[in-house]
């Protein structure tokens, strides 16, 4: 394997720059698979038959806190990787792991607010609206989990083998895919619950 | 358990095709074992990372599919051969077209021009391999086993009923109580993100893995139709994923998206369902523009006419193909305003088309054409083809389309365009590129006779359609009355599936005779090709290219034969390749259960089956293997065996 020590690690062989590449590819499918849930959702949110609305369902306390953990976590990534080229491994492994902390924490928000919606009789199966809020929130909620699965397997990979092309690509990689998570859920914020708590 | 849920009831035929599926299963399981085969099978198929035989794999499992929805469709033009048939009754009649129509276009069009790609594009652009490897064989056996899924559904369980469309609400659990669209759902949802895998690992390949000094404007337009469809793969196939992910939560979870009450909208379905649907007919033809762009330059000897313009139209029409979709239901109440932007902007599709059409003519122009088995099919694609545009602009006007919507001049007009556009496609490329895979040529005479077989037959089985459709006669009916006078054309386009079938046996059977009787080729080169592929030994060794070429021209290998333009002036070193690996395999089996698991709604093995792919996502995670290096030596041998002693 040639190594081009010009170019930061991640970067740093041919099949590395490819896996990044296609790693920008992959999200490229990404954007249109979230516009089609939003432009579902969009289409359904005033459907709300006989269920509540999102006006009556939605509370700002637990999505602000939601929102905050997740933009913080997309700036201790940031921190991570940044850790990762100046070769700290565990200044790294300390900022991965407040990242994955906090990923947890969305999630865990994220489920007690489903449990609450289900316990007010706000189910998937009660509207089109409710059907398309659960979808929506859910593929986001499902990307988080995934991510903090994933996360934790690099960081095992790191504290094992330290930091050398391969994880620090797998980390890169991981880090475009929080960022894209974080995007992802500014909008979730902006046009699901600003807009319906309007 | 209620093991009711899982049987077919009822039909002599069902059961036979049971019957047989259990034999031929048992008669290739028994044949492997005995002639001791299950260590070669897995050593070097089912755990290949090799493009090439990957390729071979879903050119295999195309032909396998053809086989299956061509015997759809013959029971289809059976059943409608003549007024009152008792042979299929109403309900097994809708399987039978709905099948079909996944199966041809998910199943054996799609899976075939990427069993194409994955052999040729490589060899095309002088690369040693795919971008990703591993991910490539993922792709495959995710397609593999979405395929296998949906054709178990017919004998357990029933198969999908309202459609290759599945329309909304007819595909509801209401209207369609068992679990066929159940298999739809999961078994398009599994090959799907296959497909959208590949459609990555191509683009990468494909832009960052071209040889040095082939510039985008010098690659071969096959590599360019390739590109622009797998752009097309990655901006549609997730519009599917999440449509059919909503039908599922329908289904099987009662959710409210296109149910009639609760606030659900059925059609949020046909608008999801058509935009990715539109661009997958692009899909499946775009690689085929590349396809006989080839051999209509190889065969007359000529560059291609208009290479900028052939680029710049297919750009044109992958962009139109997401900006048509609602033509497929101008009936169905959307307004004046939006039938006609959907009128015109399907309208435009004809010209970037036409300027195609135009281009391939002018290359022939003074051409010192032979007439191989390759050309006669792209020679017969063109009118044929242009047929099928003709009656799409006519389909194309919102007004017009009142009258022949849903009607047999809707189903003709379609198997004008993707039957010359993808299966006469598919068809010469496979003869076309034949002996690069394999040495040796198929027979020319009995190429010949298929080709003649399948262009009479096809235009004798599809060209009543139209009139038919004119008639009045609607799609998907499944029997009619004497008094409607439909019988006759009805038993002609009859008489034309046979003589279709008979023509795709005579080129199986070529297949068959050419492995053991022709004559293998000692060229490596044998239609005087023009492009890389041509330039590595046949068969092609594990690594492609001993010497990575240097390019400096469109058609280098052309040039290379003509004016002398050297390739290869690098000196041989080691070249590294990946290992095999039974992981993506393993992955493919788990999903497969996982599918079938969610059909029956048995939960607990669902869940097994979900962590079971957890694990085996977090074992490649893991993996640390790094391939291996064939040595200089090594390649040195390999090239003097495979080019008689020339390097
Ligand atoms: C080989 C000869 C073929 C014959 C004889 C044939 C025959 C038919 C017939 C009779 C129908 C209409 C069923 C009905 O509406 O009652 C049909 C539908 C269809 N065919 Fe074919 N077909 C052939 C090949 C293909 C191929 C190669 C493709 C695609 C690449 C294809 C794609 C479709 C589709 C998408 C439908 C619509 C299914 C639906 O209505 O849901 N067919 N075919
Ligand atoms: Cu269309």
């Amino acid at each position: 394997m040639k190594i081009d020590a010009s170019k930061p690690l991640e970067y740093s062989t041919e099949e590395n720059s490819n896996k990044i590449f296609g790693f920008w590819v992959f999200l490229g499918a990404e954007i249109p698979l979230f516009a089609t849930l939003f432009t579902v959702y969009l289409v359904m949110v005033d459907r709300f038959a006989s269920g509540p609305s999102g006006s009556e369902l939605f509370e700002i306390g637990p999505v602000l806190i939601e929102t905050f953990l997740l933009l913080s976590s997309s700036f201790t990534i940031g921190l991570a990787i940044h850790a990762m080229r100046l070769g700290y491994k565990k200044a790294m492994m300390v900022f991965m792991a407040i990242t994955l902390l906090m990923g947890l924490g969305f999630i865990g928000i994220e489920i007690d607010e489903f449990f609450t919606y289900v316990h007010e009789g706000a189910t998937l199966q009660t509207s089109g609206f409710l059907s398309s809020l659960f979808v929506l929130l859910g593929t986001h909620g499902a990307h988080v989990s995934f991510g903090f699965l994933w996360g934790a397997a690099i960081m095992i990979q790191i504290w094992r083998q330290g930091i050398n092309p391969a994880t620090a690509n797998k980390a890169f990689i991981f880090s475009l895919f929080w960022h894209f998570l974080d995007v992802v859920w500014i909008f979730i914020f902006s046009f699901v619950y600003l807009k319906g708590l309007m | 358990m209620d093991l009711d849920k899982f049987k077919v009831h009822g039909e002599p035929l069902i059961y036979g095709a049971m019957i047989s599926i259990a034999l031929a299963t048992i008669g290739i399981l028994v044949g492997l074992t005995y002639f001791k085969k299950w260590g070669y099978l897995w050593r070097e198929w089912l755990t290949t990372v090799d493009h090439k035989k990957i390729g071979v794999m879903y050119i295999l499992a195309a032909l396998l599919m053809l086989f299956r929805g061509g015997v759809d469709a013959m029971m289809m033009r059976l059943q409608t051969a003549a007024p009152e048939m008792k042979f299929l009754d109403a309900q097994h009649y809708n399987e039978v077209f709905t099948t079909h129509g996944l199966i041809m276009i998910l199943f054996m069009a799609m899976p075939f021009i990427i069993g194409l790609m994955n052999v040729i594009i490589p060899l095309q652009i002088g690369a040693r391999d795919v971008a990703f490897p591993r991910l490539n064989a993922v792709s495959f056996w995710l397609f593999f086993m979405g395929a296998m899924l949906l054709n178990i559904s017919f004998v357990i369980g029933g198969s999908p009923d309202a459609g290759w469309s599945a329309y909304f609400p007819l595909a509801s659990l209401e209207f369609s109580p068992t679990v066929g669209n159940n298999y739809y759902s999961l078994a398009l949802q599994i090959s799907g993100i296959g497909t959208l895998i590949t459609g990555v690992n191509f683009i990468v390949t494909i832009l960052k893995m071209r040889a040095p000094g082939m510039t985008l404007m010098k690659m071969p337009m096959f590599t360019w139709s390739v590109l622009i469809t797998n752009i097309i793969i990655v901006f549609a196939f997730p519009v599917l994923t999440v449509a059919l992910a909503l039908m599922m939560f329908d289904r099987l979870f009662g959710s409210q998206f296109f149910t009639m009450a609760n606030g659900g909208m059925d059609m949020l379905w046909a608008n999801l369902f058509w935009v990715w649907g539109h661009p997958e007919v692009y899909i499946v033809i775009l690689p085929a523009f590349g396809i006989y762009s080839e051999i209509i330059a190889t065969f007359s000897k000529k560059n291609l006419y208009g290479y900028t313009s052939m680029v710049v139209s297919m750009l044109l029409i992958s962009l139109l193909s997401f900006l048509v979709w609602a033509h497929h239901f101008y009936t169905m109440g959307q307004g004046v305003m939006v039938n006609s932007f959907f009128s015109i902007t399907t309208m435009a599709i004809a010209v970037p088309t036409g300027v195609k059409i135009f281009n391939w003519l002018f290359t022939l122009r003074k051409g010192r054409i032979t007439f191989t088995t390759p050309m006669l099919y792209t020679l017969a694609f063109i009118p044929i083809f242009t047929i099928g545009g003709v009656t799409g602009v006519m389909l194309a006007m919102a007004s017009a389309d009142y009258q022949y919507h849903n009607t047999m001049f809707l189903v003709a007009h379609f198997h004008y365009v993707l039957i010359p556009g993808a299966v006469f496609a598919v068809i010469a490329g496979f003869h076309y590129w034949f002996p690069k895979v394999f040495g040796f040529r198929l027979n020319e005479r009995l190429g010949k006779h298929a080709f003649w077989w399948i262009i009479i037959s096809f235009n004798v089985t599809f060209f009543p359609l139209f009139f038919l459709g004119l008639m009045g006669m609607t799609r998907r009916m499944y029997t009619y009355s004497e008094e409607t006078g439909f019988g006759p054309l009805n038993m002609l386009s009859f008489a034309g599936a046979v003589g279709l079938a008979i023509g795709f046996v005579i080129l199986v059977y070529n297949i068959y005779w050419s492995t053991r009787y022709m004559p293998r080729d000692t060229t490596s080169d044998p239609w005087d090709g023009r492009t890389l592929e041509w330039a590595t030994p046949s068969p092609i060794p594990a690594y492609n290219f001993a010497i990575v070429p240097k390019v400096q021209t469109r058609d280098a290998f052309w040039s290379a034969k003509q004016d002398n333009i050297p390739l290869f002036e690098d000196k041989i070193t080691k070249i590294h390749l990946p290992n095999n690996t039974g992981k993506p395999f393993i992955l493919g089996v788990i999903f497969f259960f996982l599918g079938f698991f969610l059909v029956f709604s048995m939960w607990i093995p669902a869940i097994v089956a979900g962590i079971g792919i957890i694990i085996m996502l977090a074992a490649m995670s893991f993996d640390r293997d790094h391939g291996f290096y064939v040595s200089a030596e090594e390649v040195i041998a390999t090239e003097k065996k495979l080019r008689g002693e020339t390097v």
